[in-house]
């Protein structure tokens, strides 16, 4: 694919709002997660969760898709200018000329999840002026989106998994190749509920203190809330911003919740994002993995990874960090990314202590300053939907 | 700015639209609607534990699909794949809400990775072997037109081969009556970026935000308008009566799209 410029970029997640607070977190290992309990979730588990949620309301013309997730992606608009600088993309490109696509998992279920607990106990009825297609529906957080900011080109949600927001990029990047559209908003937002918390705990997949990925007793995932936004555009020729170099998208074929074994659909994922930003494996200096410290998945992402790459580029997860953020895991890291290119850094792996012997190559446990030129990042989800990205220093 | 795309083959699954062949008369306006129930088949191509955990949602995306495709004559595992739905598995996800708003929360793990959106992607990958890229998209009552719009960009930019597949069906009760659905009703086509031998109509794609095209049909464009899925229904009828003209798609959720239709 022809380069694209990340032109603006903005994130919320449990580390910090804003880019020099999600840099300053990466540089000194600060974690999101707690063992405080959510709503009234009674699991043995930590989260990622953002407090301040709790707080927030939307208010005036857009109290309808007042919902934790809008919410969320209403504080990351707020953070380093984003709405700001869309307002300017529709000015250079006209409304109609800028798309909006972006991921979630679970929109704003806990919506409903409340609405179901407060049915009517005569006729189960759910509350009349329940506002379903605002909060609940899918495609909530793009129509939030849309009427905040005055996008009027084509605006939709991916919803693959935990793919969601990284496989974004490649939908608008497809749009823009294309020429629907000159600039699109890419990004997504993933909030705390009872559906994912449960959810995973059924799979045994939630571990019972903070991640720990690719450690050698590693004991599964913490789920963490996050939004984050990118202005995605052609390159202008003075451009200093990060680029999206490539993406790459495949699937498992083998299973709705497990990994193929050899990680055989990652490989792919990532083999098609080189061959798309067309640049070789020796050229990735960093690897953000999906790394999510489930047993098998790192597994196969690690086999996946050294199989391709070999020793050389350091590796590791940030989810030690921010938690796992579902559908924004994406686009949080792919800002990680971005951020590690700027700033000349190697995320660490947070949490982690002791990399499982059986695993290969160079683990990056702690962050350090290094030149990094372009990076990798993984986000594989259920369905067996994986999405890699590369971005690169223009 | 349009992108022009070429339809090699179409499928339709719902209530007394069973099959492209079957729902030609009743498309083209030669046969009054006449809706009659409806209930996907299981999918012969899964493995035996994965047919049995696929519900309705997941059955009807993937026979639509697969009709599409065998009627464009072409290998499922060497498609890209668009899924596009409002609602999702409308079924799973209210199980769950059930089990969630009793004491002992218990959700079953299949149910749980059963409700992503894009569960039907994933078992369409399981049962055709496919590892070609699938994105599950959702734009509320604009759902089709937003997925047409991705799958025409796909295939324009990718220059491959790509299958939209549209479907959505009724929620269980309490949420049938906050987001009333009829069906299920799932549409499917086979779009490629040039004409081939099997090319019946091309299609030019533009977003747009018209009045949508209704159908002459009163039940049928009531059905258009009680499933979002449905919102592709006059495109059908056009390509099923061979008619030539532009085909405005819902807008109502913010991505609408306009289609000249050309019978080739």
């Amino acid at each position: 694919m022809r380069p694209l410029a990340i032109s603006h970029m903005c994130i919320a997640s449990s580390v910090g709002f804003g880019l020099d607070a999600t840099l300053a977190a990466l540089r000194t290992g600060q974690s999101g997660l707690s063992p405080r309990p959510f709503e009234t979730v009674t699991l043995p588990t930590w989260t990622g969760e953002i407090q301040a949620l709790d707080n927030i309301r939307l208010h005036g013309e857009h109290a309808a898709f007042d919902c934790r997730n809008n919410r969320l992606a209403e504080v990351a608009l707020g953070q380093d200018g984003f709405a700001e600088a869309t307002r300017a993309a529709i000015e250079r490109h006209g409304a109609a000329r800028v798309a909006l696509v972006v991921g979630t998992s679970t929109s704003g279920i806990l919506q409903t999840e409340q609405a179901f607990r407060a049915r009517d106990p005569a006729t189960g009825a759910l509350p009349a002026d329940f506002p379903y297609e605002q909060t609940h529906n899918t495609g909530s957080l793009a129509a939030y989106l849309r009427a905040r900011l005055g996008v009027e080109g084509p605006a939709f949600v991916i919803s693959c998994a935990c793919a969601s927001s990284a496989k974004a990029f490649g939908n608008a990047a497809r749009m823009i190749a294309s020429g629907l559209c000159d600039a699109a908003v890419v990004g997504g937002a993933d909030s705390l509920c009872l559906t994912t918390l449960y959810g995973f705990h059924s799979l045994a997949l939630n571990a019972p203190g903070p991640c720990r990925p690719f450690d050698v007793a590693r004991d599964g995932i913490s789920i963490g809330e996050a939004a984050g936004f990118v202005l995605l555009e052609r390159p202008s020729s003075r451009d200093t911003a990060v680029h999206l170099l490539g993406y790459g998208e495949s699937n498992d074929a083998h299973h709705m919740s497990s990994p193929h074994p050899e990680g055989a659909g990652a490989r792919l994922a990532m083999e098609r994002a080189l061959s798309s930003a067309g640049v070789g494996a020796e050229q990735i200096d960093y690897i953000n993995m999906h790394g999510t410290a489930t047993k098998v998945g790192d597994i196969a992402e690690d086999l996946a990874v050294f199989n391709l790459f070999g020793d050389r580029p350091a590796r590791g997860s940030t989810k030690g960090h921010t938690g796992h953020t579902l559908g924004a895991a994406g686009i949080v890291e792919a800002i990680v990314s971005a951020l590690a290119i700027e700033h000349g850094l190697l995320p660490g792996t947070p949490h982690t202590e002791t990399i499982d012997p059986a695993f290969h190559g160079r683990y990056q446990l702690a962050a350090e300053p290094a030149r990094v030129d372009r990076v990798l990042s993984n986000s594989f989800g259920f369905g067996g939907s994986n999405c890699s990205l590369v971005f690169g220093a223009p | 700015m349009t992108l022009q795309v070429f339809v090699e083959g179409a499928g339709i699954s719902g209530p007394g639209l069973e099959g492209w062949e079957a729902s030609r008369a009743v498309l083209k306006g030669d046969a009054a609607y006449r809706p009659a129930p409806f209930e996907p088949p299981p999918i012969a191509l899964l493995p035996p534990a994965e047919r049995r955990r696929a519900g309705v949602a997941i059955r009807l995306a993937i026979a639509t699909g697969l009709e599409a495709l065998t009627r464009a004559g072409r290998a499922p595992a060497t498609m890209a794949m668009v899924f596009t739905s409002s609602s999702g598995d409308t079924a799973t996800v209210t199980d769950i809400l059930t089990v969630l708003a009793t004491d002992r929360r218990e959700v079953s793990p299949t149910r749980f990775h059963n409700s992503v959106h894009n569960a039907p992607a994933g078992y369409w990958a399981v049962a055709t072997g496919s590892c070609e890229p699938s994105t599950s998209l959702c734009a509320f009552d604009s759902s089709f037109s937003a997925g047409l719009l991705d799958a025409a960009a796909q295939a324009v930019v990718d220059e491959r081969p790509v299958t939209l597949v549209a479907y959505d069906l009724p929620y269980p009760e309490p949420l049938n009556t906050i987001r009333p659905i009829a069906g299920p009703v799932a549409l499917a086509l086979v779009l490629t970026p040039w004409p081939t031998e099997r090319t019946s109509v091309r299609l030019t794609v533009s977003p747009a935000s018209h009045a949508a095209t209704t159908l002459p049909d009163h039940e049928l464009e009531r059905l258009r308008l009680s499933n979002p899925a449905a919102r592709g229904l006059p495109l059908l009828a056009a390509m099923a009566a061979a008619r030539a003209g532009a085909v405005h798609l819902e807008s109502a959720a913010g991505t609408g799209a306009t289609v000249m239709v050309e019978p080739l």
